[in-house]
């Protein structure tokens, strides 16, 4: 009895600490001179069709109010502030687009793009979103397996 | 009247919505009730970035645009009239309404071009606002009305009208310039989750849709402004608040220094422009 206890906790533990560790904080993310990342954030691979959403979502990555791609182009509104994404896949590597959506002033100097993962050093940020990222690290990964989808 | 006004409002906004991604038409000219106003001048020297200033007007689709153009069917007009009725009430301690100092509100024609400004006697930059509740508890011994709530917005607006057509001219230098320099630096200053700053949208994306937004440069000729989106007038720093939050970020406090000093530079950016005051936005 004693010994499945020990067992059980160990057990949680286990997963627990898996969990917690596999994800990279947002502080923690390395990048390289040009912002690109080339580890994952989670070691999990990422899922296109939830990215997809996600790209959509207005409370999540709300891409789609600053570009959009041809495959979403019936998607009634969409913005025009940044590029079209068509392509994409084929301009960048998976570590670039990455380096993008965790901080895009770092690939792009004084971008109005957002920084998606990322949780400190703003200025006046709302109480409800102090110290949090846009988006979550599997959300990033899943968002950027829709990108590698976009090829000509 | 008013109910058929309204069932036209209603009308338009289910028809209106589907449209409002559709494009603008943006050579067209601002005339109402026969009087020319200008929705496109030359920037004022003072903009560094922008050649020609334009009002919000011609950035909104056509029929947002029509119902700027027709004071009966312009439902900031409904408000206006609210303000007519409270600029005639008898109120406070001393029995007095703002027509009794006033008589009719066309005393205060062309103040709105200059506002905010300067107020020598309280030291301070003053918005309309603080000219109306200046009168209210000083010269009426009334109850300040709250910033951003429909009473106020009505008077603004019925003072605004008095107004109309003609050209916005906000004084920057002198004691102001303090004030004028930090609302610049505030538009200029990247803020909350999303990072941007007011010259992010309105200065270097004008004229560009943002999901179903088509975005102008931010001017605030026409305020308080009547939108469509929530059915009622909207006051400067009712907007400025919105915008923040948008971006979220912790808005300045409505009626605080840093969104006087904010109006006022921002206002600035107009001068040239007519004023427009009651105008229609989506
Ligand atoms: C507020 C506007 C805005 C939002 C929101 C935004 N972007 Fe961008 N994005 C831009 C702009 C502008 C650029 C071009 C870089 C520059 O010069 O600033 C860009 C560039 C890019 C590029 C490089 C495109 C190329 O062809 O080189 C990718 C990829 C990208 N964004 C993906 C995304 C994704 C995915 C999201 C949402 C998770 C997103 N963006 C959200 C404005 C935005
Ligand atoms: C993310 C983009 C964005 C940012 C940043 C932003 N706004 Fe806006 N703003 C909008 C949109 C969208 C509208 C509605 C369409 C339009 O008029 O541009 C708007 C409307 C306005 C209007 C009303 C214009 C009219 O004609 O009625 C004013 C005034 C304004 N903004 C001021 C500001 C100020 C001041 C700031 C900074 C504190 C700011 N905005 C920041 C997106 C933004």
């Amino acid at each position: 009895m004693n010994k499945l206890k020990f067992l059980f906790s160990f057990l949680l533990i286990f997963f627990y600490s898996g969990a917690s560790f596999s994800e990279v904080a947002p502080s923690d993310v390395v990048a390289d001179e040009y912002g690109a990342v080339t580890a994952s954030l989670t070691g999990v691979a990422g899922d296109p069709a939830n990215g997809r959403k996600v790209f959509m979502n207005r409370k999540q990555g709300n891409c789609l109010a600053c570009h959009v791609n041809s495959e979403m182009s019936k998607q009634t509104f969409h913005g025009a502030v940044g590029p079209v994404l068509d392509g994409v896949a084929d301009r960048w590597t998976a570590a670039e687009l990455r380096g993008m959506l965790v901080n895009s002033k770092k690939v792009f100097e004084g971008t109005i793009m957002p920084a998606f993962y990322k949780d400190s050093g703003y200025n006046r940020t709302l109480k409800k979103f102090v110290g949090k990222t846009i988006l979550k690290a599997q959300q990033v990964e899943d968002v950027l397996a829709y990108l590698q989808t976009l090829k000509e | 009247m008013i109910f058929a006004k309204k069932i036209f409002i209603t009308l338009f906004m289910i028809f209106g919505l589907n449209l409002s991604n559709a494009s603008a038409d943006e050579s067209a000219e601002l005339v109402v009730e026969g009087q020319p106003i200008l929705t496109r001048t030359k920037a004022p020297s003072h903009m560094e970035n922008i050649d020609e200033v334009r009002s919000g007007w011609t950035f909104r689709i056509k029929e947002t645009q029509a119902l700027q153009m027709d004071d009966f069917e312009n439902p900031g007009m409904i408000f206006v009239d609210k303000g007519i009725d409270l600029w005639n009430k008898v109120e406070g301690s001393k029995n007095k309404s703002c027509a009794s100092c006033h008589g009719d509100a066309s005393e205060f024609k062309g103040l709105r071009t200059v506002m905010p400004k300067w107020n020598a006697s309280a030291g301070a930059l003053w918005s309309m606002e603080d000219h109306v509740n200046n009168c209210r508890t000083e010269q009426m011994g009334a109850e300040p009305l709250k910033w951003g709530k429909a009473p106020m917005d009505s008077i603004v607006a019925l003072i605004g009208l008095q107004s109309r057509g003609m050209t916005m001219s906000v004084k920057i230098d002198g004691e102001v310039q303090p004030m004028w320099e930090l609302g610049k630096e505030l538009f200029y200053t990247r803020v909350g989750q999303l990072d941007m700053s007011c010259a992010n949208c309105h200065e270097d994306n004008y004229g560009v849709m943002i999901r179903a937004d088509h975005l102008s440069q931010g001017q605030i000729n026409g305020f308080p402004t009547y939108r469509l989106k929530n059915a009622k007038l909207n006051s400067i720093h009712a907007r400025f608040k919105g915008c923040m939050k948008n971006i979220r970020a912790t808005p300045y406090k409505v009626g605080g220094d840093e969104f006087r000093a904010l109006e006022l530079y921002v206002a600035s950016r107009g001068n040239g422009l007519s004023a427009e005051t009651p105008s229609v936005r989506n």
